[in-house]
């Protein structure tokens, strides 16, 4: 899933993120995004990744990084352990992301969840007016095969995270190449025109 | 096979080592092997730490069996420790009996081989021991180091004793403390071997002859707690040993109690009875977080060291759980470590096999723990 992610997003990730800070980067891939903040914000990074082939890639791109199953084996990680833990669209595919993202706040001085969003226009009109599963660049797999459990939009992350009584520091929609400034006043419309919602939460 | 073991490359270590047990010894002999060279800025070396019945024969042919070296699947030219770019250090382990001191050895009180008189040594006592070989090759920092099984657990204590002596870590398939499991099984190899009249309580020497069969059966039990369940049943099944069907004897009618016993008898031609009882023995007393009062974490606060745990899906010995245990307590000291569970049906002994996971992962790391380390140094 992590391969056919938007570099854009990498990048956005990386501005929020101050220099010579401590990141996990939950379900890290192949390490791209270590990689990235290693060499260009010095910072420190650890990586959980759950597939072999990737924890091979990253090795060999000498980034440390634990194999691991992000929905069982947090635990392993110290309370306030890391500056930034960074979860990048995986939130959804997890049995309980409530029980997930409460480690990650427990880990993490702050967390950065990016999420892709189901209120898309895009996606909206093709449940809308065809009547099927939408399949997106984003989104795209087919409803039987799909690992998302829990498809969300932005709004409803909003509301998660109010409802949660967690802090909401900045988030950002992703169109594309452009990015915008997600607030309450213009939640509604960013809702509808974001492909990604990306989160600085805690 | 004494005067092949004088031809062995040796130190006579002088500084006396004070033992956990609370004995003392000094100018004792220390015997190693190298692979590879040591380049001009003695940054490529990599320390090897052997298994329970393994020697400093890594590699190559091993000149006292003539058998190939323990670990040429991973060690030599080209291979994943590649010995044309990196210098390969291995000692034989005190209490051994491939030329470092062991319980076969002549005590210079007695002037007759220590038998039981040999003192209780163990895992901190055999890595003290080999820092000295460090010191005598003029290896500050070591690029690497790494050994699975007892060698995990060496190096484990080698990296919470020495602090920051080796830039990385491979600690593959061991543990922080020996485990019930693990310990039964020792014993039952211990009492294999004490159990053999010809023993006679270590002093079978005085009579120039082995407990071939108490020792056999030790091998044996050993070699079935390295395969796995399915591999076992893969390679043997119920095969028979070169005959149509059962003899109705007690003679080794399935292919499977053939190769144990050609294992268990292999053995004794090259291993001492009396170092498989001390070398188990120092293996069962392993509990590094007792050292530290309870705190795993506490062993490995400070390290610098980079870490890579290994462990392998059917490994039963030294399971997936033990290993992550010490990822956990790594974790939560803030050290730098990186983990890797490998699937294989291969058990325990995967890590001495063509498993091409787990060589890759171990090239990988390597060699990208060498362009660091030019690096760090460098600056």
């Amino acid at each position: 899933m992590r391969n056919l992610k938007m570099k854009k997003e990498f990048k956005v990730i990386a501005d929020l993120l101050p220099n010579n800070t401590r990141v996990l980067d939950v379900g890290c891939g192949d390490g791209s995004l270590m990689d990235l903040l290693y060499k260009k914000k010095n910072i420190e990074v650890r990586g959980l990744e759950l597939d072999q082939i990737n924890v091979q890639q990253c090795i060999h791109k000498g980034l440390p990084v634990i194999q691991g199953n992000a929905e069982t084996e947090l635990h392993q990680f110290p309370n306030q352990s890391f500056d930034y833990v960074v979860l990048s669209q995986t939130l959804q595919a997890f049995y309980n992301p409530e029980k997930v993202l409460r480690e990650l706040l427990r880990i993490g001085k702050s967390v950065i969840i990016s999420i892709p969003n189901f209120g898309y226009w895009k996606v909206r009109t093709k449940l809308l007016f065809f009547g099927k599963m939408p399949v997106t660049k984003t989104l795209p797999n087919t409803w039987y095969n799909t690992p998302n459990l829990h498809m969300c939009t932005i709004k409803d992350l909003f509301s998660f995270c109010d409802e949660k009584k967690i802090k909401i520091q900045k988030v950002i929609g992703v169109n594309e190449d452009k990015t915008s400034l997600i607030k309450r006043n213009n939640l509604e419309i960013k809702n509808l025109f974001s492909k990604l919602g990306i989160f600085l939460i805690g | 096979m004494n005067r092949k073991l004088e031809n062995i490359k040796k130190i006579k270590v002088e500084k006396p080592l004070k033992l956990d047990c609370g004995k003392t010894i000094n100018n004792f002999p220390l015997a190693y092997e190298t692979y590879g060279k040591l380049n001009k800025n003695k940054d490529n070396a990599i320390l090897v730490f052997h298994a329970l019945t393994g020697d400093q024969f890594v590699s190559g042919t091993n000149p006292i069996t003539n058998k190939e070296g323990w670990w040429v699947t991973a060690v030599g030219p080209g291979k994943a420790l590649d010995t044309n770019k990196y210098f390969v250090i291995c000692a034989n382990v005190i209490g051994g009996c491939m030329g470092s001191l062991g319980p076969k050895d002549i005590n210079p009180e007695t002037k007759q081989p220590y038998g039981l008189e040999f003192p209780v040594i163990t895992i901190r006592d055999m890595v003290r021991a080999q820092e000295s070989l460090l010191d005598h090759l003029g290896i500050k920092k070591l690029l690497c180091a790494t050994g699975g099984s007892m060698g995990g657990m060496q190096l484990l204590q080698f990296c919470s004793t020495f602090p920051n002596r080796c830039f990385s870590a491979i600690p593959i398939a061991c543990s922080s403390s020996h485990s019930a499991q693990n310990i039964a099984l020792n014993e039952l190899a211990r009492q294999a071997i004490m159990a053999d009249p010809v023993w006679d309580k270590g002093k079978y020497f005085l009579k120039d002859v082995q407990p071939k069969n108490g020792l056999a059966v030790a091998r044996m039990v050993g070699h079935i707690s390295y395969l796995s369940e399915k591999g076992m049943q893969e390679k043997f099944g119920r095969k028979l040993q070169e005959k149509a069907d059962y003899e109705f004897s007690f003679n080794a009618d399935f292919q499977v109690e053939s190769y144990l016993r050609h294992q268990g008898f292999a053995f004794v031609e090259r291993f001492d009875a009396n170092s498989v009882l001390y070398i188990t023995r120092a293996m069962d007393y392993f509990d590094l977080s007792k050292q530290f009062k309870g705190g795993l974490v506490e062993a490995f606060k400070g390290q610098k060291t980079k870490f890579l745990i290994i462990s392998f899906s059917s490994d039963w010995l030294y399971t997936t759980k033990e290993n992550k245990d010490i990822v956990i307590a790594l974790n939560a000291s803030g050290a730098d470590v990186s983990y890797s569970e490998i699937f294989t049906d291969k058990g325990h002994d995967s890590f001495l096999l063509q498993v091409p996971d787990f060589l890759k992962t171990l090239k990988s790391f390597v060699d990208s723990m060498y362009e660091k380390f030019k690096n760090e140094k460098r600056i």
